[in-house]
Order: structure tokens, then sequence, then C-alpha cells
């Protein structure tokens, strides 16, 4: 006998309508995506949940990728037997010690989708719990609160047996609701906003102002990382790292020294949403936090946000500092982030920012500007990585070195 | 040449040494300088940490590089027991540990600490019992070698980690030197552990220190702030490259050919036990695969080592970090055995790259040597 399924149940998926179908379907796709040096592993899809057939591969590894997949509400181990009372004891008992079960208490629950079953409910508990207490020593009954449920899931053609279950990310899959461009600095906060969004299925595309000479090749190399770490929440992500250096000069010669920060950013957003439309997005990203820095106050983020009618998504605005270090720490960004390498916020910021630009002043200093052909210009210039989750890209004669 | 001391040290991986020359010679920047250098050293550094962890099953962030077993055991004993000194002040350990550990332990001993020392029975191993009846509520630090280098005995320390669990003020330390890619170690039973490049076909001058869970240690050396603070100094990225390769390759080939060096291991034993006045040190079971020590009373173990020498067969007596001490092996003597029995022992240590024809020859070239050196000595 063998661990031989994983059963998957969905979150939120479940409480869609006529569309589910969709939403099941890109699960489904991110999960094979997600494990697709197991080939033989197979999906079978089912109206509230789904089953991986394991086809002997191996399950440790592919529980832990499954921890990360959005959409998922839990999943667990499963044996499948044969709708026969012998089986599925065996089953359960399987089940049961494959588990560190010495001085726990346990239960059973069955459950039957079959009717038409030889034993109801109450039977099918006291028969395989019977079993299970015949055939292991130091495990105790507790039909409250015990440490091992038991549950047995007796449909007509087959029936599921499992133990444990593991929570998953929650959320929804990725893809599912469009695609987003998250501007990425290489601080704590962006990609923290970029894994909220990819939690409420936004597929990302990532945008990275570079300035060299002024930020080094560690800056990027930060950037490509951190893009690294959020393929693990869903798919291969595009990085695209934008020339921004002869922008920055130039506002440093033209704009008046505290609104150059108000300036840089418009021409960021502006350079975002030129890549939005290009990459067919719906949404930019942005890790922004109101009130944290002279740019995030409500007047200055008006006053940027006036050059874009784009929808722009700031899953972190109301968060405090504390709240947000604690999400990068979960998904292992914030170790990245505290890298102390320059990038092209802080090389040019000036030292008093005005955090309440007014728009007519701002926009008489651009008015000198060739806006769209400095934008287009950056735009054309941008290098395109595609990130396809760790190392998978680094050259053979490093990989040969270890 | 047969080459039988694997548990001095490994020859290395030619694969070992052409990393470290190109790592040596096209990525010397240091870690720590910012220019792009600097950057492809910190990637590589980064990288082996990473290549490291996974390897073990551990996190990058517990993964120490150190120089070498010596330093491993030195910075887990100490700085473990002087991060602790405000929760308690005692230590247990047992008579067969590496002077690596005995003596960092003795210098605690003369700050405050209070050690004790569980003998082993004549099997050369300690029993959880006498760990769980050693422990008190000032009890900080367990050390406790994994696999014994001179005889291969194998101590239980996964069983010992889970009791351990239990008792939150002690962390515990295995001295894995000798087992790693060997004796299979469960990293998630155990809080410290040590390892050394150069006995897994690496190269002398690295090692490494798992710290699980962050466990607290006192840094010995003071300087840059390297490895999380706890180990300064500029790290040795080519060393640590190629110890990582090392480290691939020898889980690799322990996954595929350990059942080997076990049936090598039970040919020698089979062969030794047919010889007549030769005792066995080394048991069949709980003892590793790849180590085989025993004597022949009445023949100094050292005139056997340079008879076996002059027909490129190399062997050792105990261990070599105490072979070229007169006094007779620390470990027999705290298994019980008699001095003129600990005083002959020759140790054979393989590895996954010995071959039968090879112990076939050594066990030939073995009893010739015997019989010539009793002839001389009579």
């Amino acid at each position: 006998m063998n661990y031989d399924h994983i059963l998957i149940r969905f979150g939120e998926l479940s409480t869609k309508g006529r569309n589910r179908k969709q939403f099941v379907q890109r699960l489904s796709f991110n999960i094979l995506e997600k494990i697709k040096d197991f080939p033989k592993v197979a999906i079978e899809k089912s109206r509230d949940r789904m089953f991986i057939k394991l086809n002997g591969e191996p399950h440790e590894q592919i529980l832990d990728r499954l921890q990360s997949i959005f959409g998922i509400h839990s999943f667990s181990l499963a044996v499948k037997t044969k709708t026969e009372l012998e089986e599925m004891k065996n089953g359960a008992l399987f089940a049961l010690e494959a588990l560190p079960y010495k001085g726990k208490t346990f239960k059973v629950t069955a459950k039957r989708a079959y009717k038409n079953f030889e034993l109801d409910t109450n039977g099918l508990n006291h028969a395989i719990g019977s079993h299970l207490l015949r055939n292991t020593e130091d495990l105790t009954v507790n039909v409250k609160q015990p440490d091992i449920n038991v549950r047995v899931e007796v449909r007509e053609d087959a029936t599921y047996i499992t133990c444990k279950d593991i929570p998953g990310a929650g959320g929804l899959p990725v893809g599912t609701s469009g695609t987003g461009v998250l501007m990425l600095s290489g601080g704590i906060d962006s990609p923290v906003a970029g894994y909220l969004a990819m939690k409420r299925g936004i597929r990302l595309e990532v945008v990275h102002f570079f300035s060299p000479p002024y930020t080094s090749e560690r800056a990027k190399q930060k950037v490509v990382e951190l893009t690294e770490r959020l393929t693990d929440f869903g798919h291969s992500i595009n990085l695209h790292i934008v020339p921004f250096t002869d922008i920055q000069v130039a506002i440093q010669k033209q704009v008046p020294e505290n609104y150059t920060m108000t300036s840089t950013r418009r021409f960021m957003l502006k350079i975002a949403d030129k890549i939005c439309e290009k990459e067919q997005g719906l949404a930019i990203i942005t890790g922004e936090s109101l009130g944290q820095v002279a740019s995030q106050t409500l007047q200055s983020m008006s006053t940027i946000n006036e050059v874009t009618s784009t929808p722009i998504i700031r899953p972190l605005i109301t968060m405090d500092k504390i709240e947000i270090m604690d999400i990068a720490k979960h998904i292992d960004t914030l170790e990245i982030s505290n890298r102390p390498y320059e990038d092209c916020c802080t090389i040019f910021t000036p030292s008093a920012p005005k955090t309440k630009p007014k728009k007519e002043k701002i926009n008489f200093y651009e008015s000198f500007f060739d806006i769209d052909k400095m934008v287009n210009d950056a735009v054309d210039r941008t290098e395109k990585l595609l990130i396809t989750g760790k190392k998978q890209e680094e050259d053979s004669v490093i990989n040969d070195l270890f | 040449m047969i080459y039988l001391d694997n548990s001095a040290t490994t020859k290395p991986y030619k694969e070992v040494v052409d990393s470290f020359l190109k790592v040596s010679t096209e990525y010397f920047g240091n870690p720590s300088s910012l220019h792009s250098l600097g950057g492809e050293a910190e990637m590589l550094l980064n990288r082996s940490r990473e290549t490291i962890a996974s390897l073990l099953h551990v996190h990058h962030k517990e993964v120490i590089f150190t120089s070498g077993g010596t330093e491993s055991n030195n910075l887990a004993v100490k700085g473990c027991a002087l991060s602790k000194k405000n929760i308690g002040n005692h230590i247990i350990t047992t008579s067969i540990e590496h002077p690596s550990v005995t003596n960092a332990i003795k210098d605690l001993e003369k700050e405050g600490f209070e050690v004790t020392v569980l003998p082993v029975n004549k099997e050369g191993r300690i029993t959880k019992k006498q760990v769980e009846e050693a422990l008190t509520k000032e009890t900080v630090l367990v050390s406790i070698i994994h696999v014994n280098n001179e005889t291969g005995a194998i101590q239980p320390v996964e069983e010992i980690g889970e009791m351990l669990k239990n008792h939150l003020n002690a962390s515990f330390h295995v001295d894995h030197i000798q087992g790693i890619g060997k004796v299979p170690l469960r990293m998630d039973t155990i809080d410290l552990c040590s390892l050394s490049a150069h006995k897994f076909h690496g190269l002398k001058g690295n090692g490494i220190l798992i710290a699980k869970n962050g466990v607290k240690l006192h840094p010995i050396l003071s300087g840059g702030d390297q490895e999380w603070t706890l180990r300064s100094g500029t790290e040795n990225v080519a060393g640590i490259v190629s110890m990582t390769k090392a480290l691939r390759m020898t889980l690799e080939k322990s996954e595929n050919h350990l059942s080997n060096l076990l049936q090598l291991k039970h040919y020698l034993l089979d062969e030794l036990e047919q010889i007549k006045g030769v005792f066995i040190h080394s048991y069949r079971n709980q003892s590793a695969p790849h180590i085989v020590n025993f004597s022949v009373p009445g023949i100094k173990s050292e005139v056997l080592v340079h008879a076996l020498g002059t027909k490129n067969i190399y062997v050792s007596t105990t261990s070599a970090c105490s072979s070229k001490r007169k006094a007779p092996s620390k470990t027999l003597t705290a298994m019980g055995v008699t001095r003129a029995q600990a005083e002959s022992a020759i140790r054979i240590s393989m590895t996954y790259s010995t071959t039968k024809e090879e112990i076939r020859l050594f066990l030939q070239e073995f009893i010739q040597a015997i019989t010539t050196i009793k002839e001389v000595t009579r």
C-alpha cells in the first residue's frame, strides 16, 4: 500500500458560480507548472476538489511546493482503496502508521457519498476504528478533540482515506485576475505588495528602474533575486530593467531640488504605464504605504498619480512597517531587501522633498521636457529578463563549479 | 597505492580541485567588496550556502562556514556554552570525543563550567538513558560524536536528540565529521552539527557548522562581522565552493554505493575473523560502514603501519590526530580494551572508491607482514 494521491480542497474558489471552471482550470495549470519535474503525476478534477495522482512520484517535495500555490485552501495525502471494507481497514491503518501516532488520540470520520455501501457511517466508524485500535499500540480514541482525524470518504468507484490536513496558501489562483505591473525597487515593501497582488490572482510583470553607474550590478542582482522569490508563488515572471540614468540626470538639471522626487516618480509611473500597456496589463502595483515617506502622502500621491488613469493597486497602503516586515519575513524577501546597495530611489534623494507638491508647479517644471520622447526612449532600451524560478537561467560555467 | 586511511583525510575529487582552481583564479574578489568582482564572489558564496542548505535539509541561514572540523567543534561548544552562561553551567559529553571537543570543554571547565563525561560500554557506545540521567536544570549543552573516528561506533544521537527536545535549556551538538556521507543523520533532531571538507573529498581548511533555528553562539573570532557575525574573517570562497561540490558528490555516491561499502566492510570483517591472534574492535552493527579497527597483540601498531607502507598500502594506528603521541588510544581504553591490545590497534578506513581487490591485497600483505614481524621479533 502507498500514499498514492494528494487531495486538494479549494478555498474561495468554491464560492464561485458559473465561472468556477476557469478558476479550477487555472489552478490545475499552475500546479502542473510547479511540479513539472515530476512528469508522472496527473491531475483529476471534480466539482469541489482536485486529486493529484502521484503514480510513484515522491510526495514530500510535491507537498512542499503545494504550500505556496494560491487558490488552495488545504490539502492532504490520501490513500485510495477499493470500496470494500477489508481494503478500507488496511488503507486506514497504513495512513495512520505513516504518521507519528504513538501517544496520540484519534477518531474515524466516515462520509458516505455512496449511500448504498453495506455499512452506515456509524458502522464504518466503528469497524475501522476498532481495526486501528487492535493493530496499534499506544493510541486511544477521543471523539471530541482527537489529535488525528482519520477521514474515510466512501465513493462508489473508490474510497479516499486522509489523516492530516496541510493548510494551503489561500487566495485565488495566479492568473485569474489578469496581469498587473509591479514597480519593484529592491526595498522591503514592493516585493510584499507583489506577493499580496499575486494572492488575489494577479499575474505579475515586474519593472525595475536601474541607474548605472550610480547603482551597481548588485542592486540589479538583488531585484533578480526578489523576483525569483516571487516566482515561488506562481509562475515565471518578466523582469523589465529600465535604464533610468538619463532621465534622473535631466530631472536634476531642470527641476528645483524639492520637486525632483515628485518628478522622478511621475516619470517612473509613466514608464510603468507604457510597459503595462505593452504587456496588456490592467493595473500598476506599488508598495506605497500611506505617510511612510514624502512621496507617500495623499497630496504627493495625488500629484504623482495625475500622469495616468490606469488603476494603481497599493496593497500596503494602510499597513504599518511592522506588519509589512512580518510578511517580508514570511515570504523570505526581507533578508534580500536588507542588503545595503544604493538604488535609483536613494541616490538623488533631495534633502527636503516636498510632502505637499502642487500640481501646477510640477506641470510647469516638466513643461520644459519632451516627456514622451524621454519615456519612449527609456522603454525602448528596457532589458527584459525572464525569471523562471531559482537559478535555472544561470550559465553552465557557474553550474560546473558546484 | 592502496589508500585505507580515509578517516584521517580523503583524496580530493578531481572535480573539486578544478573548481577550487577556477574560483581562485577567476573569481578571486573579496565577497565583501562593493565592486562587481566582489559581487561575483558573493554570488558564489550565497550559492554555496543555499546548495549546502538544500543538500542537508536545513535553512541557508543555518549554515556557517569555518576553517574546518576543529573550528566548527570549538565554535559549537564554546560559542554555545558561553552564550548561555546566565542560564546554566553544566555540560554533558562522552569519553570518546575528538580532542577538539574534549579540549574545548576543558577550557570551559576553567571558566567555571561543570562537566559530566559519560563512559562508554565495551562496544564504545553510550545510551539515551545515560544522557537522560546526567541532565540537570543547569545543563546547557550536550555534545556527542556521531561516528567515532577510531572504531566507527555509532552513537544513538537521533534518539538522544528527540529526548532533548523536552529540555529547552540544553542545546545538542553533534560532531558529524566522520559520519557525513556514510551514516545518515536527521538534522531536525539536533541543534549544532560540525562538518569538515577534507573528510568528504574536499580540501583541507574548510568546514561547516550547522546552527539550527538561530541557536545563539558567542563568536570566538572578533572581526568584520562575516557569517552573521559568528565567524569573522574573509571567506575562503574557492574552498567553500569546492567543498560544496565535494559534499554534493559524496552524498550522491552515498545514495548509490552505500550498500557496496557495507559489503566491503563485512568482507573485511569475515576475513579478519579468520586470522589467528586478531582482535576486532569494530562491531558489525551500529558501526559505520567504512571503519574497521582491530589489534594484533604482540605487534606494535606502528611497526605494522610501516611494514605495510613499504608495500604502498596506507593504514593508520588510531586517529591521525593522536597517532604521533605515544599514549594508547583513548577510545579503545575507554571501551575497556587491554593496554596490549590498544597499543597494537590498526584502523582501516575506506571510501566509495575502495575496491574489493584492494582489500584482498591488503589482507594478503597484512598476513604476510604479521608472519614476518613475528619471526623477527620472536
